[in-house]
């Protein structure tokens, strides 16, 4: 209960210091918080990446299992993306079964990755309608400030640009590496009182009454959208953040996934 | 996942495989207040989906520690009937659905006036009982409808429609065949009397221009979603008046 009314105060705060063009951290509406993108952070795992922006700090490892193709796609791998909002990361997240908030999550970043074909589906197929690569792309929150879609999906393509295809393990010969045919991006912003805001932190996405992700490619392409929260959007404002949402994906593409 | 694309082909002499043009809605069906039990209820029909929503409340809420002590809050369940698609669903939430519930309740929450009834629910149920593509875009125009027939004040309704991309043109309100072999889909909700785009997702792949006009294309249509919901509405209420059967 307490929290609630401190995060009702911090609502206030945060519009307030809009209302005179400022937010809580100093940065401008169009302006990131520092970004750090550690790769190959689990040996155990086939990729991983850690991503922090700001205070965000989120792990995502990828595993790869032989496993059976679905039926409608005997000569295809398989992605299955799962975020998990674990209690050691925020005092509002709670421990059970996944919520509708990492149910999204996982969705939204899922739908960035399949939406740009990055990965290519075919070379993951080890014996046509018997058995394929099954990719688990899992994204662990560690602490939440905000903006886990950018963190974790940044994390999620990070990690996919260094597998190691572990055929040892099973007995199995063939390609060890896996290229990506593409860098999807997310970029997300809120919008608090006519003002759009990228990479809300925790107090400001607490403080919107609507977000919305925007997941582009290396060419401009759109892959991935989603708002999220109870409010609404003007067809300008979609327009600026898919506008902003293109040129800051290309910022973070260059800066952090290929240096 | 977007299987077979370009092995069929879904758009001949520059008409769809169902006979549409590209800016084409298929046939809506509306009727309001069709369940005897809920406060409010819609069934809506687009093309070949069939759905059904019920609203109940605001009563009171429980579990009493999700009431909101300021406002109402609403609670969307978008459940698929086990028979509604061609492969039996499994009875039960899955994930698509625990996340379609959520945008829908998103895409309603800005009209609804909750502030009126604090610490209650307002429980939208929506049953999908045959499908064929659209189907969150058609609950949602039902519960819209189904919210103002239970007498829950609104700022306007809420009317939603999907565009997408098949064989590299953009058109408007994707059937399962064009869904399934298509290279995009965009479910777009939008608050017609201020153009407030409250439900806006995408996948599959659009050049920005695409987005720009399929936007554009999704908006026109709600206007005249949003016709037939009024139009529905009034209706039922012109003819019922004073025949005393509920």
């Amino acid at each position: 209960m307490g929290l609630e009314i401190v995060n009702e105060v911090r609502k206030d705060y945060v519009h307030d210091l809009i209302g005179s063009g400022k937010r809580v951290d100093g940065r401008g509406f169009r302006e990131y918080r520092e970004i750090s993108v550690e790769r190959d952070v689990i040996k155990r795992a086939e990729g991983s990446a850690r991503v922090k922006i700001g205070n965000t700090d989120v792990l995502v490892g990828v595993k790869l299992d032989p496993g059976a193709p679905f039926s409608d796609a005997p000569d295809k791998g398989v992605i299955i993306t799962n975020a998990e909002l674990v209690p050691l990361a925020s005092p509002e997240f709670e421990s059970g079964p996944p919520g509708e908030n990492s149910v999204q999550l996982a969705r939204v970043v899922d739908r960035g990755i399949r939406g740009s074909e990055a990965i290519d589906l075919e070379k993951l197929c080890i014996e046509e309608g018997e058995k394929v690569w099954i990719v688990f792309i899992d994204i662990h929150i560690l602490d939440n400030d905000g903006n886990l879609v950018d963190a974790a999906a940044l994390g999620a393509i990070a990690s996919l640009l260094n597998i190691r295809i572990p055929n040892e393990r099973y007995g199995l010969t063939g390609e060890s590496t896996l290229p990506m045919r593409d860098t999807p991006v997310a970029v997300t912003a809120v919008e608090i009182d006519g003002n759009i805001l990228v990479d809300p932190n925790f107090n400001e996405e607490n403080a919107a009454a609507s977000r919305l992700t925007v997941i582009s490619n290396a060419d401009g392409t759109l892959s991935g959208m989603q708002k999220s929260g109870s409010g609404g959007l003007k067809e300008e404002e979609i327009a600026e953040v898919v506008e902003m949402g293109i040129e800051k994906a290309g910022e973070i593409r260059e800066k952090y996934l290929f240096s | 996942m977007k299987e077979g694309k370009g092995e069929i082909e879904l758009i001949k002499e520059g008409k769809r495989l169902d006979g549409r043009g590209f800016e084409e809605l298929r046939p809506i069906k509306i009727e309001v207040g069709v369940l005897k039990r809920a406060d409010g209820s819609c069934y809506f029909e687009l093309g070949g989906n069939k759905v059904i929503a019920a609203v109940y409340g605001p009563r009171e809420m429980h579990p009493r520690h999700a009431q909101d002590a300021k406002m109402a809050v609403v609670r969307y369940r978008y459940n698929m009937a086990p028979f509604s698609v061609d492969d039996r669903k499994r009875p039960g939430p899955d994930r698509r659905s625990v996340e379609i519930s959520k945008v829908s309740r998103e895409a309603l929450d800005p009209v609804v006036m909750r502030e009126y009834y604090p610490k209650t629910s307002i429980d939208v149920y929506v049953e999908v009982l045959q499908s064929d593509a659209g189907t969150r875009t058609a609950g949602i125009n039902a519960a819209s409808v189904a919210l103002a027939d239970a007498g829950i004040p609104m700022k306007d309704l809420v009317s939603s429609v999907a565009v997408g991309k098949i064989d590299g043109e953009v058109v408007l309100d994707l059937d399962a065949m064009e869904d399934n072999n298509g290279e995009a889909d965009m479910p777009v909700a939008m608050v017609a009397r201020t153009n407030t785009i409250t439900l806006l997702q995408m996948d599959g792949r659009f050049e920005k221009e695409e987005f720009e006009r399929g936007l554009k294309l999704a908006m026109s249509a709600c206007h005249k979603i949003y016709e037939l919901q009024r139009a529905a509405l009034i209706d039922r209420y012109s003819e019922s008046v004073g025949e005393g059967e509920e």
